[in-house]
C-alpha cells in the first residue's frame, strides 16, 4: 500500500505567538500537529500489517523541518517538502490547491489527514485536497481498515448513536481524529536510520501552481482580528496520598456538580 | 626528552585535541571546549526520545521496577535494546550504533529519571558490556555482543569481594587451568554485584594460580557459580545487588577475556567510561531536582506568601543551579574531549579504549564532581521540603536515598581524587604532560600576579580568576612534589586537596569558557557563581597545601604570593543568586538553560 501522510507543522500548543497581529509565527519553533501524528501512527500500522510504504507531504517553512525528521525517525518511509517564500499567508483555499498538486505528482492508495489543526483548526484543507483530486473523503476516522485484496478503504467514525462504517474505493482520503490511538515516539534507531532517508524539496513551480494563486494577496479569506487566549486561572493542585486526594477531587467535583 | 617533544600538547595546532590533564597547566582554547549548546539536530532528537521513552514506557511501570521485579527490568532492558539505546557504545558490526560520546551521555542523562532502571541500564551496557567491546576477541564479540545490544542478553560485572572493593588488585578469587587445557576453575565470592540477580552473563576477575589478575566471561548457567540473595540497600532499592559464589565453577579457556595477567588493564579501562557514564546518570538527577525544587517552593504557601518569594528560598535554588551548571559544563566537556580524539572513528574499540585512557583524569573529576553535586542537590531539595521532603510520599527521599551510592561506586570519591594528582604526576614523569616548566613558571607568577585581562569581553575577570586558580594549583602542586617527592603517596590529605584544586579549577574553567561561548546573561552569573565558589575553596586548600608542606619563612612567602595571585575585588554573590533565581522561575526550571 502506498499511503500520503499530511503533516502539518504547528507551533507548540500554548507558545503560539502573532506577527502583524494576526498571522501565525512560523520562525522556530514548530512541531508536528497533534491530529497529523495520529493518522500518521495509523498509517505506519498499516504499512507494518501491508506492506508497502509511507511518505509525509509537507507545505510550510524552514523549521517545519523538524516535525518531518520526526516523522522519518517514527518510520515514514521519506518526505516531501513544498517550501516556497511566497506560500506565506496562504489562506486555505491556496493550501489545498498547492498540496493537492503535490499530490498530482505522488503515487498513492490512501491519502491520510488529521481531522483539523491545532493553529488554524479550519478542519477544510482535507476536504478540499480531496475535492480536487476527485477522491473519496472519509472524515473523522477512529478506525481505517483496507482491504487491498478488494481495493477498498472501511473506516469507522464516532457519531451520536453509535459508530458510522464507511467504505469507499482505493485510492481514497482519510481525515482521521485520536481515536485512531496514541501515535508511537522515534526510537534512537529510528532517528539515526531518518538521517539517510530523503527528504524532497519542491518549489511551487515544482508543482506547477502560479505564486498569483497563493500568498496573503492571493487570500480569499481575511483575518480582521487575533487574540491570544486568555491565560488560565490558578489550578488547584491536589498533593495528598492517593486515598486522600481522591477524596479531594471527589469534593471538588461534587461542589461544581459535576458528578 | 624526545618523548615530551612529541606528546606535549602544541599551541600552533588547534586542531589536535589537547592532551589528558592538558587543563592543569594551560588556559583551554574556547573552540577545545565542547558545550550542551553545540548539541546538532540527531543529537537533540535523541535526547528526547530518551525522555520519551522514559515518561511512556517505563513512569506506567515505575512501581514494578522500584518493587525489584526482575521480569519488568528485562523487559524494559529488551524494549531499550529494541529501540537502539543499549548499543550506543557496540560497533557496528556487532549490532550497536557506535555512537559518539556525547550521545552516550545523552541517553545515560535522560534515563536518570527511569529510577532503579537507570541502575540496571547502566551496569549494562557500562561496566557489563565494555569490557566485550573493548577486549573481546572477534569470536567473543560475535557470540556475546548482538545479544548484549538487543537487550536479549543481560550482563553484569564482578569484580568486588568481601575483602576488596577499591583495592582492586587485592582480590582473592584465582582461577586454576585444568591440565588439559581445556578449561579454568574458578573459586571465590564476589560481592555487591548489580544486576546479579537476572543477569546472564558476568565479567568475573580472578586470579591465574592466584596471582595473574584476570576477566573471564561467565554465563549464568555455568556449573559452581551461585547467585546469593538480594542485598538490601539505603537506595537504588529495585536494583539487583547479589553476592557470587565461585565454587570450582569451570569456565572454558576461550571465555578469558584479554590476556592472562591483564585483567587490570580490562579492569582500569573500563572504570573509566563507567565514571564518565556515571558523571552523566548523575547529572540527569539533578536537573529534575531544581524544577522539583521551584515546582514545591511555588504551590508552598506560608506566612501568607510563596515559599518561592523567600530569598532563602531563592538562594538555594542558585545554588542548586549552581552545582549543577558546573557538573553540566564539566560533563559534557570531556565528553567533547574524548570524541575529539576519537576524531569520527566511533565503533573503533581500540581507539575508544586509548581516547577514554586519555582522558581518564577528567573522567575522574567528572564523576567526583558530579556524584557530590547530586548528593548536594538532592540534600537542598529534601531540605526546602521539609517534613514533605522526609516522608516517602514526596518524592525527594528516594532521590535523597538513590543518590548516595553513586560517591561509593566506580572507584569510591576518595579513590578517585587521589587518582587525579596521582596520574598527573605519572605522566609528567613519563614526559606525556610538562608539569614541571608551568609548575616553576607559576612559582615566578607568585612575585607577579596575573595581569586583569579587561578586554571587555562578558567575563573577563572570572577568566583571570580562572588562570590565578591554575597558578595557585601548580605552586602547591609543586611546593608538595619538591618537599616529598615519591613520598607524596603517603601523604594522602595533600593529594586530596590538590585533587580538590584540580576539580575546582576544571569546573571553574569549563563554566566560564562556556558561559562565554552561549551569550546568555543566565548563563554568565552562573559561571560567576561557579568562580566564586571555586576560588574559595582553591583559597582553602592551597593553604593548607602550604600550612603542611612548608614552614616558617618559606610559608609565610608562599601564602602571601598565593594570596596575591588569588586577590579579585568583592562581589554581591547575593544579588548574583537572587537574579540566577528569579532568571530560572522565569524559565520555569533549570531545563530551559
Amino acid at each position: 500500500m502506498r499511503i500520503v501522510v499530511l503533516l502539518k507543522a504547528v507551533p507548540v500548543v500554548g507558545n503560539e505567538k502573532l506577527v502583524d497581529g494576526w498571522r501565525v509565527d512560523r520562525s522556530a519553533g514548530l512541531e508536528a500537529n497533534g491530529n497529523d501524528e495520529y493518522v500518521l501512527e495509523a498509517g505506519l500500522k498499516l504499512v507494518e500489517q501491508h506492506g508497502g510504504e509511507l511518505v509525509t507531504l509537507t507545505m510550510g517553512p524552514t523549521p517545519a523541518m523538524e516535525a518531518i525528521r520526526k516523522a522519518l525517525a517514527m518510520g515514514a518511509a521519506r518526505a516531501v517538502h513544498v517550501q516556497d517564500p511566497v506560500l506565506a499567508g496562504s489562506d486555505t483555499l491556496a493550501t489545498g490547491l498547492v498540496l493537492a498538486a503535490a499530490l498530482r505528482k505522488m503515487e498513492y492508495d490512501l491519502v491520510l489527514a488529521g481531522a483539523d489543526t491545532s493553529d488554524g483548526q479550519g478542519g477544510i484543507v482535507g476536504a478540499a485536497v480531496a475535492t480536487r483530486l476527485g477522491l473519496p473523503y472519509l472524515s473523522y476516522a477512529a478506525h481505517i481498515e483496507p482491504d487491498p485484496s478488494a481495493e477498498t478503504i472501511r473506516v469507522r467514525r464516532i457519531s451520536a448513536a453509535g459508530y458510522d462504517v464507511i467504505e469507499a474505493p482505493m485510492p481514497a482520503f482519510v481525515a482521521g481524529t485520536q481515536l485512531l490511538g496514541e501515535p508511537r515516539y522515534p526510537s534512537l534507531r529510528g532517528i539515526m536510520q531518518a538521517r539517510s532517508k530523503e527528504i524532497a524539496t519542491w518549489t511551487l513551480a515544482d508543482v506547477g501552481v502560479e505564486a498569483s494563486s497563493v500568498g496573503s494577496s492571493a487570500a480569499l479569506t481575511e483575518v480582521d482580528s487575533a487574540t491570544p487566549p486568555p491565560p488560565r486561572a490558578g489550578a488547584t493542585i491536589v498533593r495528598e496520598a492517593p486515598e486522600i486526594a481522591a477524596e479531594r477531587i471527589v469534593e471538588f467535583l461534587a461542589s461544581r456538580r459535576l458528578v | 626528552m624526545t618523548d615530551m617533544q612529541t606528546m606535549a600538547p602544541r599551541a600552533s595546532e588547534p586542531a589536535a585535541p589537547p592532551a589528558g590533564g592538558a587543563f592543569v597547566v594551560r588556559a583551554a582554547e574556547p573552540g577545545e571546549v565542547f558545550t550542551p549548546e553545540r548539541l546538532d539536530e540527531t543529537q537533540l532528537a535523541i535526547r528526547d526520545a530518551v525522555r520519551e521513552f522514559v515518561a511512556r514506557s517505563v513512569e506506567p511501570r515505575r512501581g514494578d521496577v522500584e518493587a525489584r521485579d526482575y521480569a519488568t527490568h528485562r523487559a524494559l532492558l529488551r524494549e531499550l535494546g529494541e529501540q537502539g539505546y543499549l548499543g550506543v557504545d557496540v560497533p557496528e558490526q556487532y549490532g550497536g550504533a557506535g555512537l559518539d560520546k556525547v550521545t552516550s551521555l545523552l541517553v545515560s542523562e535522560g534515563l536518570a529519571e527511569a529510577g532503579s532502571l537507570a541502575v540496571t541500564y547502566g551496569a549494562h551496557v557500562g561496566i557489563g558490556t565494555l569490557p566485550l567491546v573493548f577486549f573481546g576477541t572477534e569470536a567473543q564479540r560475535r557470540r556475546w555482543l548482538p545479544g548484549l545490544a538487543d537487550g536479549s542478553i543481560v550482563a553484569a560485572y564482578a569484580l568486588t569481594e568481601p575483602g576488596a572493593g577499591s583495592d582492586a588488585q587485592g582480590i582473592r578469587a584465582r582461577a586454576d587451568l585444568s591440565s588439559d587445557g581445556t578449561h579454568y576453575l574458578l573459586n571465590g565470592s564476589k560481592q555487591f554485584i548489580t544486576n546479579a540477580g537476572f543477569a546472564d552473563l558476568f565479567t568475573v576477575y580472578a586470579k591465574v594460580g592466584g596471582e595473574q589478575m584476570t576477566a573471564f566471561l561467565v554465563p549464568r548457567d555455568t556449573p559452581g557459580l551461585t547467585v546469593e540473595a538480594e542485598e538490601h540497600k539505603l537506595g537504588v532499592r529495585g536494583s539487583s545487588t547479589c553476592a557470587l559464589t565461585l565454587a570450582d565453577a569451570r569456565v572454558p579457556a576461550e571465555n578469558v577475556l584479554g590476556e592472562v595477567g591483564r585483567g587490570h588493564i580490562v579492569a582500569f579501562n573500563v572504570l573509566n567510561v563507567g565514571r564518565f557514564k556515571l558523571a552523566a546518570g548523575c547529572l540527569g538527577g539533578m536537573r529534575p531536582a531544581i524544577d522539583r525544587a521551584i515546582a514545591y517552593a511555588a504551590d508552598r504557601r506560608l506566612f501568607g506568601r510563596r515559599l518561592l518569594d523567600f530569598p532563602l528560598t531563592a538562594e538555594r535554588i542558585a545554588r542548586m543551579a549552581e552545582r549543577t551548571y558546573a557538573v553540566e559544563s564539566v560533563t559534557y566537556r570531556s565528553a567533547g574531549l574524548i570524541d575529539g580524539r576519537l576524531a569520527g572513528a566511533h565503533g573503533d574499540a581500540e581507539q575508544a579504549r586509548a581516547a577514554l585512557e586519555e582522558y581518564a583524569i577528567e573522567c575522574s573529576i567528572a564523576k567526583v564532581l558530579a556524584s557530590d553535586g547530586l548528593n548536594e542537590v538532592v540534600d537542598d531539595l529534601l531540605q526546602l521540603m521539609g517534613g514533605y521532603g522526609y516522608v516517602e510520599d514526596g518524592g525527594a527521599a528516594a532521590m535523597y536515598r538513590d543518590a548516595r551510592i553513586h560517591q561509593i561506586w566506580e572507584g569510591t570519591n576518595e579513590v578517585n581524587r587521589l587518582l587525579v594528582p596521582g596520574m598527573l604526576l605519572r605522566r609528567a614523569m613519563r614526559g606525556r604532560l610538562d608539569l614541571l616548566g608551568p609548575a616553576k613558571r607559576a612559582g615566578d607568577a607568585l612575585l607577579s600576579p596575573e595581569a586583569p585581562i579587561e578586554d571587555g569581553t562578558p567575563l573577563d575577570e572570572e577568566l583571570r580568576q580562572v588562570r590565578a586558580m591554575r597558578t595557585a594549583l601548580l605552586v602547591a602542586a609543586g611546593i608538595a612534589v619538591q618537599r616529598y617527592g615519591d613520598r607524596l603517596e603517603d601523604e594522602q590529605e595533600v593529594l586530596y586537596r590538590l585533587a580538590d584544586l584540580a576539580i575546582a579549577l576544571f569546573a571553574a574553567e569549563s563554566a566560564v569558557l562556556r558561559a562565554r561561548a552561549s551569550g546568555d546573561g543566565l548563563q554568565a552569573n552562573l559561571a560567576r557563581l561557579v568562580v566564586l565558589s571555586s576560588i574559595a575553596a582553591v583559597e582553602r586548600g592551597t593553604a593548607e597545601v602550604a600550612g603542611r608542606v612548608q614552614e616558617g619563612d618559606e610559608r609565610r612567602m608562599t601564602l602571601a604570593g598565593l594570596r596575591r595571585v588569588l586577590r579579585r575585588d568583592p562581589i554581591d554573590g547575593v544579588a548574583l543568586r537572587r537574579a540566577v533565581a528569579a532568571a530560572l522561575i522565569e524559565r520555569g526550571g533549570y531545563r530551559g538553560v
